[in-house]
């Protein structure tokens, strides 16, 4: 699936949330599900330092795509590694590098995107670009 | 002993009123503000201080002949009067302007890389902010002096028997902050003054944490530096003091140089201006300046003992409701503490609780605190940190229960 399509599809899942309770419920019980990574690969080398809640991000390439899982210790932030990890894993390199993430201010929690706050999703961004770039360069 | 009646009716709802932050609202719902240890809110008094500042006499100060620099040198000065009252200093240029504590801070760590020698010991609590032990990593580097560390026990208070085992060393120097901005415990500093001046130390108070809560006497104390922020005490952000003995900053070279801190220059020498100057290069704070003062004169008309009794009351009423949340772990318990509530609700990330409260409208600080020792002592990634000023309420209080209810159901 393209990332614009997974996107889309969850700009309409959030949409059914009235209010923001529902939508954090919803976002908690993304992180919850997810088997999100290997504990072999939650090493102090896969980790991205926010000031408070800890972010782990492991990537594989395999047949020209990129795989990403990752984890937080955080729940609010494990359900938008979770999001981003369904949007960029899988993906080509070239997808992943054109890609925007628009889409988490169609969701309503642009406020976990700011550079400002201190959760390590901005650093985690600029990771999933990073690896993407590194494989693109490989091809 | 109708002013000790009326004093000792603390009138929350009043008070309150002298705030208009309070009004506002934060994601749709009436703001509870409990991040005071952070930050405290800017009564309407002092907010007019700073407009009437840039309405009627802004101007550079101390060298002007005009009149507007005149009144601005008259008011800054006052304020450095009204900071010496305050904290009883014997002499008003005892009180140098800085941009707050962390400056401060700075500021006597450089003083004394001209005076430190390879191998003597200085001692640094366990208690202290990253601003009270970084520049003195800094200054052992350059001088290749010793940093040892008073540790601290389970209830969140210095090891005073290691204290005094460290002091058989002979430290030079003595940082412990008067109350910790972590945990909010009250350090036994007049204690650790004396026993470092037995043994021929000079102490450091960082008094960042105290100064919103307790009438700090540096003689009494005989303290050798006292440091602390304009804005953790109902003033502006970028403005703090040193008060520190004159002979101190007699023997203590300048920090900075530049305009305002000379006599005399020429490409051959240069003589230092007198005291404050020496210490105030470039152009001050001057509205900063002004309203600390305007700030400490208050707070002072409410009166510390007033604001001492209330915000116990506060602390009291909070730790009884918090701890009746199952799960819920409180850092830090000291019997002697100010009202700062450090915790943790069981398997919920601090991160998350802060950010669920926040869309009830509740403002309270997660995380290290600037204290990452602290949190490697109890093993622990961080904490919620609820800190009270005088202007909050015990509606506020239950509020904030409910909210932390509400997150524990919501992230449990």
């Amino acid at each position: 699936m393209k990332i614009e399509t997974i996107q889309n599809e969850l700009i309409e899942e959030f949409s059914m949330f009235d209010d923001w309770m529902e939508r954090y419920e919803y976002m908690i019980e993304l992180g919850k599900s997810l088997p999100l990574i290997d504990t072999k690969y939650k090493t102090d080398e896969n980790i991205i330092k926010g000031c408070q809640s800890k972010v782990w991000l492991h990537s594989e390439f395999k047949n020209d795509k990129v795989i990403f899982s990752a984890d937080s210790d955080a729940i609010i932030t494990k359900g938008i590694v979770a999001i981003l990890v369904r949007v960029f894993s899988n993906q080509s390199p070239q997808e992943i590098l054109s890609a925007n993430t628009d889409f988490i201010d169609a969701i309503g929690l642009k406020e976990h995107l700011s550079p400002t706050r201190a959760n390590g999703l901005v650093s985690m961004i600029k990771q999933i670009k990073m690896y993407a770039l590194a494989y693109q360069t490989q091809q | 002993m109708k002013n000790t009646a009326q004093n000792t009716a603390f009138d929350v709802h009043k008070i309150r009123k002298d705030f208009p932050i309070l009004n506002r609202k934060v994601n749709g719902k009436p703001l509870v503000y409990f991040d005071n240890a952070a930050t405290s809110q800017t009564p309407q008094q002092v907010i007019d201080v700073i407009t009437d500042y840039y309405s009627n006499y802004n101007a550079n100060i101390h060298r002007g002949v005009h009149q507007l620099s005149q009144e601005a040198t008259d008011r800054y000065e006052e304020a450095r009067q009204t900071i010496q009252k305050h904290f009883n200093a014997k002499f008003a240029h005892e009180i140098i302007f800085t941009s707050g504590t962390t400056h401060s801070i700075n500021l006597v760590a450089h003083g004394f890389g001209a005076i430190l020698k390879k191998d003597d010991v200085i001692l640094v609590s366990a208690l202290e902010h990253h601003s009270n032990i970084v520049p003195w990593q800094m200054l052992c580097e350059k001088t290749e002096a010793i940093l040892k560390v008073i540790p601290m026990t389970i209830e969140g208070e210095l090891d005073m028997n290691q204290f005094e085992a460290l002091l058989k060393l002979n430290p030079k120097l003595v940082f412990v902050n008067h109350i910790s901005n972590a945990l909010g415990t009250i350090n036994p500093i007049k204690t650790i003054i004396e026993k470092s001046h037995n043994v021929g130390a000079a102490v450091l108070i960082d008094g960042a944490q105290a100064c919103p809560h307790i009438k700090p006497d540096v003689q009494e104390l005989d303290v050798d530096f006292y440091v602390t922020s304009a804005h953790k005490m109902c003033g502006p952000t970028g403005v703090g003091m040193i008060y520190a003995k004159e002979q101190w900053l007699k023997k203590l070279p300048p920090y900075q140089g530049g305009g305002e801190m000379i006599s005399e220059v020429t490409f051959e020498k240069t003589t230092y201006a007198d005291l404050p100057h020496k210490f105030e290069a470039g152009t001050p704070n001057i509205c900063g300046g002004i309203a600390f003062g305007a700030a400490i004169n208050y707070m002072n008309a409410i009166g510390f003992d007033t604001i001492a009794t209330y915000e116990n009351e506060l602390l009291e009423y909070a730790t009884k409701q918090l701890l009746a949340i199952e799960g819920l772990k409180i850092y830090g318990n000291s019997k002697q503490k100010t009202s700062v509530i450090s915790f943790n609700i069981e398997n919920i990330h601090a991160y998350d609780i802060g950010t669920i409260i926040d869309k009830l409208g509740i403002a309270i600080r997660t995380g290290q605190h600037c204290a990452q020792p602290i949190m490697d002592f109890y093993g622990i990634s961080g904490t919620a940190r609820a800190s009270f000023a005088f202007y909050n309420t015990k509606e506020e209080i239950d509020r904030l229960v409910e909210a932390l209810k509400k997150a524990k159901m919501m992230l449990g």
